[in-house]
């Protein structure tokens, strides 16, 4: 077995307001350091506010071989968007 | 075979869309090798880089100097962990890649076994070693390969501070004493063709040695440009630059030619790049044999990190009631 560390995936807030963002990935022996290591590879000029870090192997993700079966029930609803209806010009604010 | 044929059409249908690949699609193997050995030797590159520069870091001519020597060399050890992480998505381990660094078996930039003899070589690398980077490195930030566009995006960024710096450094030599200006005339006559030789051997089938991967790598969208190509666009963004520092670029082939609208220059000395790239260069025994031992005499740290993690996770678990 090796004794590698475990991977760890980073997110980022760039600033208040903003949603985590996924930067990278970096190796660490536990969660506290891993974001430590985390503020000193992604984040050295100001790129953030606060550091989410995840085990990789916590990540469950679809499959990219399903992406057809698995995303097509969306495709066919062009009604779930405010383009498809029409209505006249004078109606405003809609 | 019709499902791996398949596989490949979807492939071969988000490359010619010029669309980019992730780490979970499905990939020819080919693909995924030339990649692995192109973010590695990459990777390395920058890893082996902090030495030359490291060299100067207690040494620097002043404070502010140092500090931002510091930065870089913090900058060049950040990209090949971006690199790294980004060659690991494709399913190579970390201890992997460093063995095959260590072994040989993997290469690193030939440009980094040159020695840096005076303080003007550290503004030569920044301007002329980092400028040859950037106009490497901007293609590839358009690369068919995901995670490795996203890590030259941060990258390029950050590497545009590390030639700046270098034409700042090398500026200040040259409006200084005369000992200093040839100072940096030295180191300017010195780096100039090694870093000409970074864009790799010429594209042109009459040499013996031509550039083995530029054809497939191009096909697949994970280069833009050939090396020649490359090498004229730096030649052409660096030669008014040497004007502004009032150095004389060491070529007396080097001059604009208004018909093809670029700069004639004569290329680097190939054979030389190659006897480099082979391990016969000023420097290659020392920066392996540093980087090895910086490796094995960090083994306690990383043990020790190890076993700490390991006693609170254990420490932990014994706290959650039954």
């Amino acid at each position: 077995m090796s004794d590698e560390w475990p991977l760890w995936e980073v997110f980022v807030r760039a600033r208040r307001g903003l949603s985590h963002v996924h930067v990278g990935s970096l190796h660490a022996p536990d969660a506290v350091m891993a974001v430590r290591n985390a503020r000193d590879v992604y984040t050295r000029r100001g790129e953030g506010v606060s550091i989410w870090v995840v085990p990789s192997a916590a990540v469950t993700a679809s499959s990219p071989d399903e992406k057809d079966a698995f995303f097509d029930p969306a495709a066919d609803k062009v009604y779930r968007h405010p383009t498809f209806y029409e209505v006249p010009a004078e109606a405003k604010h809609l | 075979m019709a499902a791996s044929d398949e596989r490949d059409d979807a492939f071969h249908a988000i490359i010619d869309a010029d669309g980019r690949i992730e780490p979970r699609d499905d990939m020819p193997d080919a693909y995924r090798r030339s990649l692995v050995r192109q973010m590695a030797q990459h990777a390395h590159s920058e890893i082996i880089g902090m030495q030359p520069e490291g060299n100067w870091i207690s040494r620097a001519p002043s404070l502010r100097r140092k500090a931002i020597l510091l930065a870089k060399v913090q900058d060049e050890a950040g990209h090949g962990l971006y690199l790294y992480a980004a060659a690991e998505t494709l399913g190579v381990s970390r201890d992997e890649l460093l063995e095959r660094l260590h072994s040989g078996k993997q290469k690193y930039s030939s440009i980094f076994n040159y020695p840096t003899l005076t303080w003007a070589d550290i503004g030569a690398i920044g301007w002329l070693v980092d400028g040859a980077a950037i106009t490497n490195q901007v293609p590839l930030t358009r690369c068919s390969y995901g995670p490795y566009a996203r890590a030259m995006v941060r990258i390029c960024k950050e590497e545009s501070f590390h030639q700046r710096q270098g034409f700042e450094a090398l500026l200040a030599l040259t409006r200084g004493t005369a000992a200093q200006r040839a100072m940096a005339q030295d180191a300017l006559d010195r780096w100039w063709y090694p870093s000409l030789a970074m864009f790799g051997p010429p594209d042109t089938p009459s040499q013996e040695r031509t550039a083995t991967h530029t054809e497939q790598s191009m096909r697949w969208g994970i280069k833009r440009f050939t090396n020649d190509e490359l090498r004229q666009k730096f030649v052409d963004m660096t030669a008014p630059q040497a004007d502004v520092l009032g150095l004389r670029i060491p070529d007396d082939e080097l001059r604009w030619n208004d018909e093809r609208g670029h700069y004639d220059f004569s290329d680097p000395d190939f054979d030389e790049l190659f006897r480099v790239i082979s391990g016969d260069g000023p420097c290659n025994e020392q920066r392996m044999a540093h980087r090895v031992s910086a490796h094995a005499d960090g083994a306690w740290v990383r043990e020790a990190a190890s076993a700490y993690a390991a006693k609170h996770a254990t420490a932990q678990q014994e706290q959650v009631p039954a």
